[in-house]
């Protein structure tokens, strides 16, 4: 029994290794942080040095620390530019059901629009739509695509 | 749309079922069809019409439909005709039964039409070949432009007859029309029969539209539209192309349906990040918010009673199924398996929930009793989603999308329909590819 119990956390800690060794794998993996987009490929810029977009990862609409920075930055345009509007777009990848994703995008286009806010942008100036699962940047059904796809997207709307 | 009157003339005789020896179980996949021979309609040399109608093909063309119908139950194998022995006017009279069962018949259809007047009249007749009698016999009289809804209508009248069960053969399907690149679709409403038949497009596709869905008791239709880039939850007149929005909502509505008396809209109203189901009376005008919780909720669905609502929340963390009370008291979460769970959508026989479950990045349909157990999964793949019931309850509509390659080319998206036995999976033909369909009930009820 007390071998048994020995083996058992033995193992355990192996497979908690091998576990980690795997994230670790997964973290270095190409233009993605598991399965958040970090590469630049699809981003345009609202002016030199900010970009318009965030990418999320699966199912989820909170704020990593890159996307939290180009909001900052576009936060402070924004704040440079005062008489200008804006719609944040939310969008899912093409892996979810289409009504939940609908829900999902709206969720990820005001996780967005919040961080303006508290970083000084008028809620009045900010409009959200979201689009779902129906307007993908990159078509192609790859986890890099979806990744890219997981996004909100400021647009100027004047 | 053509307001179709069918008036039963007569109603001959119709033997009780107690006395026929041939019936259909349906409620197993039905791996023994029952074989069919539908003979083509005798059409009376008599017939005349001043419409465009082939009147000599249009017993062969009635018959065909018959035959298509029942092949596509999977419950039935129409036999060639090639082999067929009598000839229709006199089969119809009184088929020589011993024939017919040299061929391995068990049951037959014959008829009979005349077209005078500009009036259809259509006679036909339902034998049981085993027990050597008439099964059913019945007329209808209606304009002949109806004459593929009479040929839908035969063929309910006899699946009722064989199975037990009411047909779903006299319906239609509405759906999105989908055209051109992934990242540059272009939506349109379409509506077409049950079988594929008379594709008319409802909106032009200058906006976004998706989730049609059909009130059960009339011709209305609810849907999403982007109209002005505002997406929101309408309501269409399929007879007179009337449409409103519904309700005043100050951000996206979506996800809507109807109630299954017909007078109310249940849909998710979007706002800051939360969505939450409100319903509104059509006659009224009152909204009333049905859920209050800081999750996504969505995809509403009625029980066929009216006093359920399953839906889909993340309320939990992740994306599951719940049933409460019509009121929004009494949530309780009903999917505990692995995987995830959305789309829920109520049987209009009020036993099942039908389901699209992700699992390990594979797309499932499912079915399960409306307190969540006893899931069975009937069709796996890529991604499919979006089940729509017949409304008999015994068949499911839905859409599957197939990958794209690395350039983003290649995908497709097509509605398939399968037996809730998980038997008798089909792709249905659509002009163009096709998603989010939704089963009317029937036209003729």
């Amino acid at each position: 029994m007390i071998l048994n119990k020995n083996l058992k956390s033995i193992l355990i800690v192996i497979f908690a290794t091998l576990a980690l060794n795997a994230c670790a794998i997964k973290k270095k993996s190409g233009d993605m942080s598991g399965d958040v987009y970090t590469g630049k490929a699809t981003i345009k810029y609202l002016a030199s040095g900010v970009p318009d977009r965030v990418f999320f990862a699966t199912n989820k609409s909170n704020l990593t620390t890159a996307a939290r920075e180009t909001l900052r930055k576009q936060a402070k345009f924004l704040r440079k530019n005062k008489s200008l509007n804006v719609t944040v777009e939310g969008h899912a990848d093409e892996r979810g059901t289409r009504e939940f994703n609908l829900a999902l995008g709206e969720r990820r286009a005001n996780a967005a629009k919040d961080y303006l806010m508290t970083y000084g942008i008028s809620g009045k100036r900010i409009s959200v739509i979201s689009y779902g699962k129906e307007k993908p940047v990159n078509t192609a059904s790859t986890p890099l695509a979806w990744s890219q796809n997981r996004r909100s997207v400021t647009v100027k709307v004047n | 749309m053509i307001r179709v009157i069918l008036i039963l003339l007569f109603f001959l005789t119709q033997t009780n079922k107690a006395f026929s020896l041939i019936e259909v179980d349906i409620t197993r996949g039905n791996l023994d069809p029952l074989p069919i021979a539908v003979s083509p309609l005798h059409v009376d040399p008599n017939s005349k019409t001043g419409s465009n109608i082939k009147v000599k093909e249009l017993g062969e063309k009635i018959s065909e439909i018959v035959e298509k119908n029942f092949k596509s139950t999977g419950l039935f194998n129409p036999l060639k005709k090639d082999a067929f022995v009598q000839k229709p006017d006199i089969a119809h009279l009184k088929p020589r039964f011993e024939d017919w069962r040299l061929i391995k018949a068990q049951a037959l259809v014959t008829g009979k039409l005349l077209i005078k007047d500009e009036k259809l009249k259509i006679e036909f007749r339902l034998w049981d070949l085993t027990a050597s009698k008439e099964m059913i016999a019945l007329a209808f009289t209606t304009t002949p432009s109806n004459w593929r809804r009479v040929a839908h209508i035969i063929s309910d009248k006899i699946y009722e007859r064989l199975t037990g069960e009411e047909g779903y053969f006299d319906t239609r399907i509405i759906y999105v029309s989908e055209e051109g690149p992934k990242n540059n679709r272009i939506k349109k409403l379409a509506i077409m029969d049950q079988d594929g038949a008379k594709t008319k497009y409802l909106t032009l596709g200058n906006e976004l539209v998706l989730t049609p869905r059909f009130n059960p008791t009339n011709q209305l239709v609810t849907y999403l539209s982007y109209f002005r880039n505002l997406p929101r939850v309408y309501l269409l007149d399929i007879e007179t192309g009337v449409q409103e929005v519904v309700g005043n909502f100050p951000g996206m509505t979506f996800a809507p349906r109807f109630s299954p008396d017909g007078k109310k809209i249940i849909m998710s109203f979007a706002k800051d990040g939360n969505s939450d189901i409100y319903t509104m009376d059509l006659e009224t005008r009152v909204v009333e918010r049905i859920t209050e919780d800081t999750s996504i909720d969505t995809s509403p669905s009625y029980s066929p009673d009216g006093k359920y609502i399953c839906f889909n929340s993340d309320r939990s963390g992740l994306q599951q199924i719940y049933v409460m009370k019509s009121d929004g008291s009494d949530v309780k979460r009903i999917t505990f398996g692995k995987g995830l769970y959305g789309t829920p959508v109520w049987s209009p026989r009020g036993d099942l929930i039908a389901f699209t479950k992700v699992r390990k990045g594979r797309f499932y349909i499912g079915v399960m009793r409306a307190d969540g157990t006893g899931e069975r999964l009937l069709t796996e793949n890529y991604y499919q989603e979006a089940p729509s019931w017949s409304p008999n309850g015994r068949v499911l509509i839905f859409y599957r999308e197939t990958k794209s390659n690395s350039k983003g080319e290649g995908h497709s998206a097509k509605l398939w329909s399968i037996d809730i036995t998980g038997y008798n999976e089909r792709k249905i033909k659509t002009e163009t590819d096709a998603s989010d369909p939704s089963w009317s009930s029937l036209l003729s009820k």
